[in-house]
């Protein structure tokens, strides 16, 4: 129980400690509010247009092909690195689960999901 | 002489205010980081200043803040064109207070060698309050250091008392030039050079 306690102390101390050093920052830091400095820095130029632009979101479907082949690395490596002491049963295993991933890559092919539209 | 003169300053003060100052001061001056910037050759200079041989870090400005809102450190570093004053200045705004200009080198201290030049800014201190000028062309390392050093100094002498950041109403930011074409010109309202 005393180690609970102890838990519950510390969150209770780095609750507070924050606190009090954003309470001192408030009481002490100089407050000289000006149009040019609270302007979006922009590299010392002054912004063109809206900051607020809208992003195309087609880029997801890159990120989630990627981790197809993301997930075969982290496996192929290991693998890799143990394969003279896993034998022929390894390999036709991670043959197994290359082609698993690759019908993916294919489905998502065939969906058009590598076409920039 | 009369007799006040000769009581130094730091025993004028209060006697509340002087510790404060002091650890005020010290911890200011141990953590005066520098904006990421550099104009011209003497940017060269400040990055090998940075390096473990000449240590800048030794000073509390090991780190060069890629933003200005957490610096306190303007290095012009270089000659500044007048293409280029007004960002220099802007970044100088946005800047909190308090906040110390070096000049290094001497184009960004008079211009330079290239100071009759039609693009260059003849000195730096014609639009922002310089408080260390480093000679040289460009300035050793060891210049540097002993810029800080002497920042170092200024910073250790001012007290809360009359720090200008702390008083209320007054107007720090300070004209953004614009270009013109003669040449750079300060906004309207504001005097011409």
């Amino acid at each position: 129980m005393t180690d609970y306690a102890l838990i519950g102390l510390l969150m209770v101390v780095a609750a507070i400690f924050p606190l009090i050093a954003m309470f001192l920052g408030f009481i002490l830091r100089p407050r000289k509010p000006a149009p040019v400095k609270k302007s979006t820095y922009e590299c010392g130029l002054e912004t063109v247009g809206e900051t607020w632009v809208r992003f195309r979101a087609q880029y997801y479907i890159y990120a989630l092909i990627f981790v197809i082949f993301d997930v075969e690395t982290v496996f192929l490596y290991p693998w890799a690195v143990a394969y003279n002491q896993l034998g022929l049963f390894a390999l036709v295993q991670m043959f197994i689960f290359l082609m698993i991933l690759l019908g993916g890559l294919v489905y998502a092919w065939q969906k058009g999901a590598l076409e920039w539209v | 002489m009369t007799q006040e003169d000769l009581v130094p300053p730091e025993l004028k003060r209060n006697v509340l205010i002087a510790p404060v100052d002091w650890i005020y001061n010290i911890g200011r001056a141990g953590s005066v980081w520098p904006i990421m910037f550099g104009l011209a050759c003497c940017a060269f200079e400040m990055i090998v200043t940075l390096t473990s041989r000449f240590d800048l870090s030794r000073f509390g400005m090991e780190f060069m803040r890629a933003s200005p809102r957490q610096s306190e450190l303007m290095i012009v570093s270089g000659t500044v064109t007048k293409k280029m004053a007004p960002q220099v200045v802007r970044l100088y705004d946005q800047m909190p207070e308090p906040k110390y200009v070096m000049a290094m080198g001497a184009c960004a201290i008079s211009g330079g060698p290239f100071k009759d030049g039609y693009n260059v800014v003849p000195g730096i201190d014609k639009y922002l309050p310089v408080d260390v000028y480093v000679p040289g062309c460009p300035p050793r390392p060891e210049s540097l250091l002993d810029g800080a050093i002497k920042l170092h100094q200024k910073i250790r002498s001012e007290t809360i008392l009359t720090s200008p950041w702390y008083r209320k109403g007054v107007d720090r930011e300070l004209p953004v030039p614009e270009c013109g074409p003669w040449g750079l010109v300060l906004p309207k309202g504001e005097e011409s050079e």
